[in-house]
């Protein structure tokens, strides 16, 4: 009996296929892909302010919505922390991913690749609690500067428009940290990968024509790992979009795209709204890959 | 010949390694702080009772029970799909290949809060009322990608004249697929499946749109994180949490790592 449903099999790999494929691409179909086509739906419905219903038909009512000046200062606001974060990941994790790719003796090279991994996979929310004790008031970070007493540039740096505010806790910068702190190892990998894949040969060629080691540096090594800076930027960027846990638990009124999707959804029972504010962070995100991928950041993922 | 790194570099280096590992020490020092209502450092003193009193914690014990069950069942789902759909792009090429990579990848790829309002959406749309069920469906979607990568690495080093010769000398099928598949992808099921729980169990964005009123481990912790009201219970929980997240992931490096070197084909 199993032997000739064996011998059916073999003899029909399309229906094996079929049989392979359908679970998985039925699952993704139907609750992801579905989910996903729900949320675009839904951002055409509209909230009914007065009885707190969804009114159940196409409009574009909450599009319009979106666009009021509070709501465009929030994805405004969104898109610059992003930005400022991959910018700052960008650069801290370039010579740790450098010295990785280039100078560690291979049993190095896996101390420190675990050293990457382990902040990079345990706990997304202790890591961010980790901060909450460094940033308190009493905390730390305090104490540290106390001691080398740097309070006056503190205060200065908290005194900026902008980007300062009562304390580093509730101020940008301390948001702006944490975001670096929370997504820099998904920067070092693929910076160390794209390294990695850069010949000798072609540093050895450089140097020999006669550049000196910073020349080959700037204009041959770094060329060729601006893919896996691309790579990594798709995560710190995409990461830092959708985030609402770190202005949540630090920072002050002024809302994310994040924050706002999370409070719409939750005490107005906004789900409309909400779902209109995530198309922002999908539209972007799609720009940015398409960009990503012409500039060959996927073949250094 | 390799050249030698400069001191700078190695400075930065080291200094990059340090700002990844001292938030995670700090998480241990103040496990065991006297401090009940701030988060004073230096620690007023050193004290070893929270961790009884966190034990005694029934709220904690629920939460974790749950998040445990959510990781259970959404990792055996991942297994499950994620071992189909890697096993489908192996053996065959077939129209739209790339869109089943891409389709599962999406979830990661997409900030959470899209996969998270996406599920509330369409649990809103149908009316279907929140339960543990809409966690696991949750979880399972971005769970599937890692078992995926894992296995489908695997297979694409195994040489595929072991399951002909196999087939070549009588096994049917099944057989095969127990005697020869099944051992070669074992220690690939094991790393993404640990991978996959550890996913789950410390997923918060996500679970916060499909939970509804039921209190996960994370979503714990997140409640702590805007409003903390057990200062020195939560930081005996983080503790823990480390804990037990890194155990697994130590491991399914160690497992990948090792077969990498010895997996040949």
């Amino acid at each position: 009996m199993l032997r000739r449903l064996s011998t059916t099999l073999y003899q029909r790999p399309r229906l094996v296929l079929a049989l392979l494929l359908g679970p998985p691409m039925l699952y993704m179909l139907v609750v992801y892909l579905g989910s996903l086509a729900a949320l675009l739906v839904n951002s055409f419905y509209r909230l009914d302010g007065f009885t707190g219903q969804i009114v159940r038909q196409f409009t574009l009512a909450t599009y319009a919505d979106l666009l009021k000046p509070a709501n465009l200062d929030i994805i405004a606001r969104t898109t610059g922390m992003a930005a400022a974060v991959t910018a700052a990941d960008a650069l801290i994790a370039f010579p740790l991913a450098y010295f990785m790719a280039k100078f560690a003796s291979p049993r190095l090279k896996t101390v420190l690749y675990l050293g990457v991994m382990l902040p990079l996979w345990s706990s997304y929310l202790v890591r961010v609690y980790a901060w909450k004790l460094i940033l308190a008031k009493e905390g730390i970070l305090s104490w540290f500067i106390n001691l080398l007493h740097l309070n006056a540039p503190l205060d200065w740096l908290l005194g900026l428009p902008g980007i300062g505010g009562s304390s580093l806790a509730l101020s940008p910068i301390g948001v702006f940290i944490v975001f670096c702190y929370i997504w820099l190892p998904y920067m070092i990998l693929p910076i160390q990968t794209a390294l990695e894949r850069v010949p000798r040969s072609f540093e050895e060629a450089s140097s020999d024509l006669g550049a000196r080691p910073s020349e080959t540096f700037r204009r041959v090594t770094l060329p060729l790992a601006l893919p896996g800076v691309v790579a990594g930027s798709i995560f710190t960027f995409s990461l830092t979009l959708g985030d609402f846990i770190v202005p949540l638990s630090l920072g002050n009124s002024k809302f994310f795209i994040g924050q706002a999707v999370y409070s719409h959804q939750g005490t107005s029972g906004n789900v409309p709204l909400a779902a209109a504010f995530t198309m922002g962070p999908v539209v972007i995100m799609v720009i940015y890959l398409l960009v990503a991928r012409k500039l060959g950041a996927f073949d250094a993922l | 010949m390799r050249s030698k790194a400069s001191l700078g570099l190695k400075l930065a280096a080291l200094g990059t390694l340090l700002f990844l590992h001292i938030p995670l020490l700090i998480i241990f020092l103040y496990a065991f702080t006297t401090d009940e209502a701030t988060y004073t450092f230096p620690l007023p003193g050193v004290t070893t009772r929270w961790f009884g009193e966190t034990l005694g914690r029934t709220d904690l014990w629920a939460a974790l029970t749950l998040s445990l069950k959510v990781a259970t069942v959404a990792t055996l789902a991942a297994l499950i799909l994620g071992t189909l759909a890697a096993a489908a792009v192996y053996r065959s090429r077939f129209f739209g290949r790339d869109a089943v990579s891409f389709l599962l990848v999406l979830p990661i790829a997409l900030p959470g809060i899209v996969t998270g309002i996406a599920l509330r959406s369409a649990i809103g749309s149908l009316d279907i009322p929140f339960s543990f069920w809409t966690i696991v469906i949750g979880h399972a979607t971005f769970c599937v990608v890692t078992v995926y990568n894992n296995v489908l690495a695997r297979f694409r080093r195994t040489s595929g004249s072991l399951i002909e010769a196999s087939m070549d000398l009588g096994a049917n099928a099944f057989q095969t697929f127990r005697h020869v598949v099944l051992p070669n992808i074992a220690t690939a099921l094991l790393a993404g499946g640990m991978l996959a729980f550890a996913l789950s169990f410390d997923e918060v964005i996500v679970t916060t749109f499909t939970a509804g009123q039921q209190t996960t481990l994370p979503i714990w912790i997140f409640s702590q994180l805007t409003r903390p009201r057990d200062r020195p219970v939560t930081n005996v929980v983080a503790l823990f949490v480390i804990a037990i997240t890194v155990i697994p992931i130590f491991l399914a490096q160690r497992l990948t790592a090792e077969s990498s070197d010895t997996g040949g084909g």
